[in-house]
């Protein structure tokens, strides 16, 4: 008996150990980059166009890049991905195999690597319909790439909402759209706009897809059909080509402060829906 | 449109006091009576509008296959199926397209990388779901999530700055290798490990462990023999979908793996990827050569998509099965 009280002991710290390698893993590669980073980040750095292929310079023109590819993706992926998770929760019968084939082809979707998204955006908004190495070729791409988390966490937040509140609405004479925009959505809103915070992030990251169809030009794009060089594809140049590492770290920096303030929104956009439970 | 204002408002008032003092049965739809016509037309046309938007999924990965399968199937057939995937030469400018060593790249960085995240992921997640107290669990959940935020590009950067030279100085070799690829990778899929395993964990009914306490095993024994079989289909699940990302991932593999199209013979040998052959040449890869990529993706696509099946056919299936 004691025995066992002893190994079970050895256990918890083991356990224990293990969790705080996981911690240890993610602070260490956050501290290291904000210690290399953060001296190199400045007005300046975030305000001047980049020089000298990056050398020199700020890195303006890839932020104003990766913010206007995000737009274009969010306002394509936001009204689709939200109406097809409507569907799929509200109006399809709960035996539909077209819901089913629905749910499956997005969780595939969702699996796919993001470079053979990357290739399909290629061959087919920059080939075959001619748009070209552009903000909207990525764009597009992005957005289907996006599609899946934007669906999943609205379906997950509209579950989420009673099923009274609908069958109240309904015995009160709405009809079905009625109960859907001005009883479902508003509860499950909360939910929702995690999910698109969440894309967000995956779109400021993405580097693999964007390379194949947005381009890697340095200079501010000015229209949908310009070329682009997002904050990610420029770290990956820098790093890759050793074209300046003290800004490649900055740009890491910045990414990765992004990143942890997504993060933190999308957590208080989740407490939201917990309060209006 | 007016008197659509005007109703709502009416609605709105009356909602909440008619609500708290009578249940009324589901399905009794008033609307109709009272729009007999714009109610139903409405109705019915925002629900082909939300249907057609669910069918985008099937659109897209119709469309993606199609594309993808129309560029490269056809340079598989010339090249000889057997040829393009036993092959080891991959010379484009020669007209060799083996895959081989991309194929064996892959399958070594994916394996070392499963074989340190799945035993470390899924230790984290019972600690989670099991051990950890609820503040504890929390804020690891958290960090998990950070962690799964960060972009690949990221992770690759400091592969390279930091695991590389690190290897090479205390295992020898470049530095750029399967073991840099594999630390990575493994951190890289971690969150995907830790988050499916936990929530399979979690979903184990109570009873079953209280069961297992109540007849004298202790929390361990209970967590070995009862929990962790329960849970076993998530577990699978959570490795499944790992393994299916790092075969998957591309940025931070090609970042610190080297990139020879050899196969590799240590764990500190350079390799290529499959992923990463991809972006390495499809800025100046043209005619067979662009084919050859595109080839690379169809083998790529087949076996993600049968990864994905297999947990959205089988496992998730059997979890529902067991469930109800």
């Amino acid at each position: 008996m004691r025995a066992t009280k002893n190994g079970d002991k050895i256990l918890t710290g083991l356990f224990w150990l293990m969790a705080l390698v996981i911690v240890g893993i993610l602070f260490s590669i956050i501290t290291y980059i904000a210690v290399r980073g953060l001296p190199g980040i400045s007005l300046d750095f975030i305000m001047q166009p980049p020089s000298r292929a990056g050398k020199e310079g700020g890195i303006s023109t890839t932020i104003v890049s990766t913010l206007y590819l995000t737009a274009v993706a969010l306002l394509l992926a936001v009204p689709l991905g939200v109406a097809a998770a409507v569907y799929l929760e509200e109006y399809s019968k709960a035996n539909s195999k077209f819901a089913w084939v629905v749910n499956l082809t997005a969780e595939t979707l969702s699996g796919v690597p993001s470079i053979i998204f990357g290739l399909f955006g290629f061959v087919f908004f920059v080939i075959f319909l001619g748009l070209g190495w552009s903000i909207i070729s990525g764009g597009l791409t992005l957005a289907i790439m996006i599609l899946p988390t934007i669906t999943r966490t609205a379906q997950e937040a509209i579950l989420s909402v009673p099923r009274e509140y609908r069958e109240n609405s309904l015995a009160l004479g709405a009809s079905k759209w009625q109960t859907v925009y001005r009883v479902v959505i508003p509860p499950a809103l909360p939910g929702i706009v995690t999910g698109i915070i969440l894309s967000i992030g995956r779109a400021i990251g993405e580097t693999a897809a964007i390379i194949l169809t947005a381009g890697s030009s340095l200079n501010m794009p000015l229209s949908l059909s310009d070329p682009a060089r997002t904050m990610s594809v420029h770290l990956y140049i820098l790093a890759m080509e050793g074209i300046s590492m003290e800004r490649a770290f900055a740009t890491a920096c910045l990414i990765i402060i992004l990143i942890i303030i997504i993060n933190y929104l999308a957590t208080l956009s989740l407490k939201g829906l917990a309060a209006t439970k | 449109m007016e008197q659509q204002k005007e109703d709502d408002g009416y609605m709105n008032k009356k909602a909440e006091s008619i609500t708290r003092m009578i249940d009324i049965p589901y399905g009794l739809d008033h609307s109709k009576k009272r729009y007999p016509v714009r109610g139903f037309t409405r109705d019915k046309l925002v629900e082909m509008i939300l249907m057609l938007s669910a069918a985008i999924f099937i659109l897209a990965i119709i469309v993606i296959s199609i594309f993808i399968f129309a560029r490269g199937v056809p340079l598989i057939y010339k090249v000889g199926i057997s040829d393009f995937l036993l092959a080891t030469e991959w010379n484009p400018t020669k007209g060799m397209f083996g895959i081989a060593t991309m194929f064996v790249g892959t399958l070594a960085v994916t394996m070392v990388s499963l074989l340190w995240a799945v035993p470390l992921g899924v230790a984290t997640a019972i600690f989670m779901a099991e051990l950890a107290p609820a503040k504890i669990g929390r804020l690891l959940g958290r960090l998990v999530e950070l962690l799964a935020g960060i972009p690949s590009v990221v992770y690759g950067f400091f592969g390279l700055i930091v695991i590389v030279p690190f290897i090479r100085e205390n295992l020898g070799g470049s530095g750029l290798s399967v073991m840099a690829g594999a630390v990575i990778l493994g951190i890289m899929i971690l969150p995907t490990i830790i988050n499916i395993s936990r929530d399979a964990i979690v979903a184990v009914p109570l009873e079953y462990k209280e069961g297992s306490l109540a007849l004298g095993a202790t929390h361990y024994q209970s967590i070995a023999r009862v929990i962790l079989p329960a849970a076993r289909s998530g577990i699978i699940t959570a490795v499944i979908l790992g393994m299916g990302r790092a075969i998957g991932e591309t940025m931070a593999v090609v970042m610190v793996t080297g990139n020879s199209t050899i196969i590799p013979n240590s764990i500190i040998s350079p390799v290529r990827t499959m992923t990463s052959n991809i972006v390495l040449e499809m800025g100046y890869a043209s005619g067979d050569h662009q084919s050859a990529l595109f080839a690379t993706g169809v083998v790529l696509f087949i076996f993600t998509v049968i990864l994905n099946l297999i947990v959205n056919l089988s496992l998730k299936a059997g979890k529902n099965y067991a469930s109800n």
